[in-house]
């Protein structure tokens, strides 16, 4: 289902009639989604929706996936082995990270959860600069204007307002930028993003928000959040809402590059539920054998995004074995890259945690440094 | 981090790490690897279960298995190494190593080591990390094999050397050991000691801790002249100082007897204290508490109005000397407070609605048709109320026999609880102490108290002329709840006029 682009001019008239008919026309209980790659790596053409890449950009949307994956798997590792205090997999996710994160353009401005580990890398952010928070060695390790990337956002939803007051932002501005605000199933029920909904259509605010739909809030279940398909809540603000398959990066691609130019063009916001499986743990503190079935796991198993993708490429011969070993062997000095990385992380100094909180610096903050740096020195002082 | 060296950087251990954010420890499921076995950096060779999952853990290294220090089943401490790696194997036999050490012995040696110098934690990166404690290798399903570990571990850490020890005959998994909160003062240092009056942790901020520590000396021990009770650097120091003199730590007498009588302990520590402080802290505990308790009790329950009167007693002082003098009076004691006494044994009869409680449960009010007359006494042990019982039906030399037994009992300090409850009335002789009158609280379940003030000679109008005269002031405080100010006057009054003129005692009495 889909909304197009004469339905947002006139959200109040026009779109939930047509969302509703187009709803409809779905197969019953199953909303339609946009797919231009199947499970089984067959490529499908959407009316509403299309793409054309090179072979070599559909390589590099594999090549994205495969090293966020790859990335992923050794920050649990390093988890499990004491180097990190938590880690958030996006294992199942990649594609509907990697497909929005390569719609964005540079200067775009990217509101991400703690998830975002494949956004980041398409935005540019250095993995082991992700690792530092979570093994608590800095508050988020990179200046969010450099990659037009904000700061992971820990607390639930809160992003969503920050990317829609950005946004309404840059339409002061009279920019052409775009804003793209990340949340999760779970998030879709805090107070914070309902508000930025309502804000973003009232000012009709260049912002898209892309909720991956990964059907677990830690223990949760979608069904537990919503009694409508998350996308459809946009209709109530105002503004159009798409379901795409977030295990198909093309798909997600296609959806959000058209999103972000909605937004770009002065259309306002749009709601993309990009609808996708957290195959691992919510975190690695989490144990999911403890809530939900291998089952359910295994169905989204074979609907994997970078195994479809493969599928492709092969089938259409569009890389050689060359490509993926090649890929394999730049896989592997990641990881070690990022092993070797967090493990010579050094300690921060005490004293940092005073820095970065005003930009013209404060006199309680400078106060209240020197209480400490007092602190500090006390434990030295004795020598008896 | 959790990947240290061992003895040198050929054998590097593996340490328990924290899984799942503030975890202690964990039970090792299965080991997928045996001793011999190669690994690689990252690959897994054991699953745990913690108290929030089962997960595989990743080795941190490459090379071999040179030790599995803990069987399947085992209950570790986060921070505890499990496996050690030969991260060099072409370097030749592993001299250092025992090879076939049991499993036991290889425990103990694990237990034996010196802890980090983290301040006895295990450094990790969420929570405080583990403490390290005496359950280190407690089995969660006893197995004969880690139970003797445990006792082995024990007796390595008794024994305090790291050689093999010869298996013990199982034993029961050691049990977690409660801490016991320190009530009784430990004499650390040379007798100063001070029992901590909420019985709780000493107050310290952590550079004072870590101080004492370096120091050897035990918080508990130490009189904290901080704000609230909390020990400071300075006394840390005094606290050393005094248990390196002890003359300096030796008894010092202190004002009051009644808090010497009552904790010896703390007067030590006090006099300790004076040392680096003007201010002697007395803790609060016995009659005081009781006091204390009893006062805010009063005086935040009951709301208390308090009136006065001025009145020339001259005729009442006559009568205590002729009373003196009294045959039936002989060999008893009569004062002013005698006659006091009488009179408002006289004006309850004549108001008996004073004589009452407030029962906030039951919402009644109690009037009692007996009167059990508290009479205020300064002690060694501080204020104490007994009274006297059925003091309403008296003769006045009944009622100065009881009188002065009962200040005779109480200076003696015999004063027993019985004497001191089921009081219906209270009077206080501020005036032994030349003091005009007060405004006294309520005795907790009474509803009035008599503060007699002090009798001067005073210039007052008697016929009609200026005359100087025994005058003193009265004051009666009362529970407003059940006591109107028209009850309350009219009681006081009535004292005022008995002790004006003693004759209504045989008129009213």
């Amino acid at each position: 289902m889909t909304v197009d682009s004469t339905a947002a001019r006139k959200p109040r008239r026009g779109s939930s009639k047509r969302a509703g008919a187009k709803t409809r026309a779905a197969a019953p209980g199953e909303p339609e989604l946009v797919q231009l790659l199947t499970p089984e790596g067959e490529r499908v053409e959407h009316p509403d929706y299309s793409i054309d890449l090179t072979a070599e950009e559909l390589r590099g949307l594999y090549r994205d996936m495969v090293l966020t994956r790859r990335f992923d798997a050794e920050a649990t590792t390093l988890q499990r082995q004491g180097e990190l205090g938590l880690w958030a997999s996006l294992l199942g996710q990649e594609a509907a990270q990697i497909g929005s994160g390569r719609a964005t353009r540079a200067d775009d401005y990217v509101f991400p959860t703690y998830r975002e580990h494949g956004v980041a890398w398409c935005r540019g952010v250095d993995p082991t600069n992700l690792l530092g928070m979570f093994r608590g060695v800095n508050h988020g390790g990179w200046d969010p204007n450099e990659n037009n990337f904000h700061l992971y956002t820990i607390v639930i939803g809160s992003q969503a307002l920050h990317a829609t007051g950005y946004a309404m932002g840059v339409a002061k501005d009279g920019a052409d930028s775009a804003v793209i605000a990340y949340f999760g199933d779970g998030a879709s029920s805090q107070g914070d993003v309902a508000e930025a909904f309502t804000f973003s259509a009232v000012y009709n605010a260049p912002v898209v928000f892309f909720c991956q739909n990964n059907q677990w809030a830690i223990s949760e279940p979608t069904e537990r959040q919503t009694r409508v398909p998350l996308y459809q809540r946009a209709q109530g603000y105002g503004f159009p809402g798409v379901r795409v398959d977030g295990n198909d990066v093309l798909a997600v691609l296609a959806v959000t590059k058209a999103a972000l130019e909605r937004a770009r063009t002065g259309q306002g916001p749009m709601l993309i539920e990009a609808f996708t499986y957290r195959m691992g743990a919510h975190t690695t503190s989490d144990d999911p054998t403890k809530y939900r079935r291998d089952e359910e796991r295994e169905l989204w198993e074979a609907k994997d995004p970078i195994l479809r993708l493969r599928t492709y490429l092969d089938r259409e011969g569009l890389a050689d074995e060359a490509f993926f070993a090649a890929l394999e062997t730049e896989a592997d000095a990641l990881a070690k890259r990022v092993r070797d990385a967090v493990r010579t992380m050094p300690d921060p100094d005490n004293m940092v945690i005073f820095e970065n909180i005003y930009a013209d610096g404060h006199a309680l903050v400078d106060e209240e440094r020197a209480q400490f740096a007092a602190y500090q020195a006390s434990f030295a002082e004795e020598s008896n | 981090m959790t990947a240290s060296t061992a003895n040198d950087q050929r054998f590097r251990e593996f340490k328990m790490p924290d899984v799942g954010e503030g975890l202690t420890e964990a039970e090792i499921l299965k080991w997928y690897v045996a001793v011999g076995d190669t690994v690689a950096d990252g690959q897994v060779v054991c699953e745990v279960e913690t108290a929030k999952a089962a997960v595989e853990l990743p080795i941190p290294f490459d090379g071999v298995v040179h030790e599995l220090r803990f069987d399947e089943g085992t209950t570790v401490d986060v921070g505890t190494a499990i496996i050690s790696v030969d991260t060099n194997p072409g370097a030749g036999p592993a001299g250092a190593a025992p090879e076939a050490a049991p499993a036991a012995a290889r425990a103990a040696a694990t237990a034996a080591e010196p802890e980090p110098e983290t301040g006895g934690r295990q450094a990790v990166l969420v929570g405080y990390g583990a403490a390290p404690s005496s359950t280190k290798r407690r089995a969660r399903k006893p197995q004969p094999g880690a139970a003797s570990s445990v006792a082995a571990a024990v007796q390595a850490e008794l024994n305090g050397h790291t050689a093999p020890v010869a298996p013990v005959a199982p034993v029961a998994p050691a049990a977690p050991i409660t801490p016991v909160t320190p009530v009784a003062p430990e004499p650390a240092l040379g007798g100063l000691a001070l029992a901590s009056a909420s019985g709780g942790r000493p107050l310290a901020k952590p550079p004072v801790r870590k101080l004492a520590k370096d120091l050897g000396v035990d918080l508990a021990t130490v009189t904290p002249t901080g704000a609230d009770g909390v020990v400071t650097r300075e006394d840390v120091h005094a606290a050393l100082a005094a248990a390196s003199a002890p003359t300096a730590a030796s008894p010092a007498p202190l004002a009051s007897g009644a808090v010497a009588e009552a904790a010896p302990g703390a007067e030590a520590a006090s006099g300790a204290g004076a040392l680096v402080s003007r201010e002697t802290r007395i803790p609060v505990k016995g009659v005081r508490k009781a006091t204390a308790q009893a006062m805010v009790a009063s005086a935040f329950t009951a709301p208390h109005v308090t009136e006065f009167v001025t009145v020339d007693v001259t005729r009442t002082m006559k009568l205590v000397q002729k009373l003196k003098t009294d045959p039936d009076m002989a060999g008893l004691r009569v004062n002013p407070l005698l006659l006091v006494a009488k009179a408002l044994l006289v004006a309850i009869k004549r108001n008996p609605d004073v004589n009452a409680a407030w029962d906030e449960e039951n919402q009644e009010i109690v009037r009692k048709d007996y009167v059990n007359l508290g009479i205020a006494a300064a002690t060694p042990r501080g204020l104490i109320v007994p009274n006297i019982k059925e003091a309403q039906a008296k003769t006045l030399p009944e009622l100065s026999r009881a009188l002065g037994d009962l200040v005779a009992t109480a200076r003696e300090g015999r004063t027993s609880p019985a004497d001191m409850s089921g009081g219906t009335v209270t009077i206080t002789n501020v005036g032994v102490f030349g003091i005009d009158t007060g405004t006294p609280i309520l005795n907790p379940g009474e509803s009035a108290i008599l503060a007699f003030g002090a009798v001067k000679l005073q210039p007052w109008v008697h016929k009609g002329k200026v005359k100087p005269r025994q005058v003193t002031t009265l004051a009666l405080s009362f529970d407003h709840r059940l006591v109107d100010g028209e009850l309350g006057s009219k009681v006081l009054a009535d004292v005022a006029a008995v002790l004006e003129n003693p004759q209504r005692l045989i008129t009213w009495g």
